[in-house]
């Protein structure tokens, strides 16, 4: 579904991302993981089109995705930050969203929305949201329009651990339909029961992509924790 | 598009600050057109004015719109949209708003009082500077990533156009005053909005006596309907051009 060939990006002097290939298919969930820094926002940005990457190129369903924008409708984006303009309730945060990207006949999927129990919230402004609310918003909205893909960044960090299960629950059942998941985590205990796959990042290199079965028989770990570890060691080591 | 355009309009008039700005610029029109007894008078006292405000309110409010919608755009450009769309939406909410603010606070005092072709001028051109220093300050705000350093562009430019460039062209005008320089002014003005703006206005007015041989020579080519049209092209392009600009840098910005 998603194919990135030779993708390479540099912020000035820094190089964020450096000649990566990558390749996602339908019914994957993608754990991308690595150091701070190491350029998974980047790459996920790049897929999205948010950063313009300076050489290489990115299809999503056989089309380059450079001028193109349409592909986005079947992307739901989860940020690691979410920012939202300060002066809408979540009301019309939502109503706003859906008047942008519904389209006739797509069934809109509110599991989210109502299990965070954002229905009670709608009036409260943005800039008034704790970090965990603005979460849950911005969770809610990457799965309102059931998209084929979705890409979450960081999607648990700030998140309390009830409100932690139902997003994994939601997942899960996500990836069960058939769709892609790309995530990026630091917390990985709560990855284990979640990917099928890890990509490794580290310095805006892709070191390794694999199925997470030959990952532990690599590395002979059976936890995705002890086994990241260890290959950290063998890489930096 | 109209959607966001929807969108972008909700959220500025949501701020007070547009709200200010028209009852501001209405009071200082009726004040100065019951000020004086001949409503021409009243309308040079209202040139300056508005050839001052009207662009700095437009760029610095445009500029800092802009940056403080930074989170907006971020998440529009994630959605299913052109970011084509997105920007000229954004140009297209605030330009309509600045000029919407402009024809409530200056255009119906204008319409009311001196309804003729010198209002009408300063009418239209009002409403082109509105939208052209909405162009400017969003190419400003595109280019610089820095909020403090955007909006301090943002001020200079405004300070440019309206106090240095007649300065430059002043000292220019000065140093070469041996020459016959007439001819390249009519040049020189179309570099600057503002004061195409004024010769426009003034010309309507039939000061221009007081501006010697150049004024005659101002007068000989922006009093012509020809002359009137090449400027109104010419302001058309200080809106299309910065646009222009803005968008292509936009189309391949990071965010």
């Amino acid at each position: 579904m998603i194919i990135a060939s030779n993708v390479s990006k540099k912020f000035g002097k820094l190089t964020a991302l450096d000649n990566v290939s990558v390749t996602c298919n339908k019914g994957e969930c993608i754990a991308l993981i690595g150091p701070n820094g190491s350029g998974k926002t980047t790459l996920i940005k790049s897929i999205l089109g948010m950063v313009v990457c300076n050489s290489g190129f990115i299809t999503f369903n056989e089309k380059n995705i450079l001028h193109d924008w349409q592909y986005r409708a079947h992307i739901g984006y989860m940020p690691q930050i979410g920012r939202y303009p300060d002066n809408m309730t979540i009301g019309q945060m939502l109503e706003m969203m859906k008047d942008i990207r519904h389209q006739k006949n797509a069934v809109l999927d509110e599991d989210l929305v109502q299990q965070f129990k954002l229905n009670e919230l709608l009036h409260k402004r943005m800039r008034t949201l704790s970090g965990g609310t603005r979460q849950k918003v911005s969770a809610a909205l990457a799965f309102l329009f059931n998209p084929d893909v979705l890409i979450l960044d960081e999607p648990t960090a700030g998140l309390d651990p009830v409100a932690t299960e139902i997003l994994k629950d939601k997942i899960i059942a996500e990836k069960q339909k058939g769709k892609l998941v790309l995530i990026t985590s630091h917390i990985l205990s709560e990855l284990d029961d979640l990917v099928t796959q890890v990509i490794y990042m580290q310095d805006g290199v892709l070191q390794f992509h694999k199925t997470i079965e030959d990952l532990r028989k690599d590395t002979g770990q059976e936890k995705l924790s002890k086994a990241i570890a260890s290959v950290m060691v063998k890489i930096n080591g | 598009m109209k959607k966001i355009i929807k969108y972008v309009i909700i959220d500025i008039l949501r701020n007070k600050i547009m709200l200010a700005y028209t009852l501001f610029l209405l009071l200082i029109s009726l004040s100065v057109f019951n000020l004086e007894d001949n409503s021409a008078k009243g309308l040079l006292s209202l040139l300056n004015i508005i050839l001052i405000i009207v662009p700095l309110v437009s760029i610095m409010f445009s500029a800092i719109y802009v940056y403080n919608s930074a989170e907006f755009l971020e998440l529009l450009v994630s959605q299913p949209l052109k970011r084509k769309t997105i920007w000229l939406s954004v140009f297209s909410g605030l330009a309509s708003s600045l000029a919407i603010a402009f024809f409530v606070g200056a255009g119906i005092p204008i319409l009311l009082y001196e309804a003729t072709a010198t209002g009408f001028m300063m009418l239209g051109t009002g409403l082109l500077l509105s939208v052209i220093f909405v162009a400017i300050a969003m190419l400003a705000a595109v280019i610089t990533r820095d909020k403090a350093k955007g909006i301090g562009v943002a001020i200079l430019l405004w300070l440019y156009f309206s106090l240095l460039f007649d300065g430059l062209v002043l000292f220019v005008l000065f140093q070469f005053a041996d020459y016959p320089m007439e001819k390249i002014m009519v040049g020189v003005s179309t570099l600057n909005p503002i004061d195409l703006s004024r010769i426009l206005i003034l010309l309507k007015m039939d000061v221009s006596a007081l501006m010697g041989y150049t004024g005659a020579i101002f007068k000989n080519f922006f009093g012509t309907q020809t002359g009137v049209l090449l400027s109104f092209l010419v302001l058309t392009l200080w809106i299309v051009i910065p646009t222009w600009l803005s968008l292509r840098k936009f189309n391949r910005k990071d965010l």
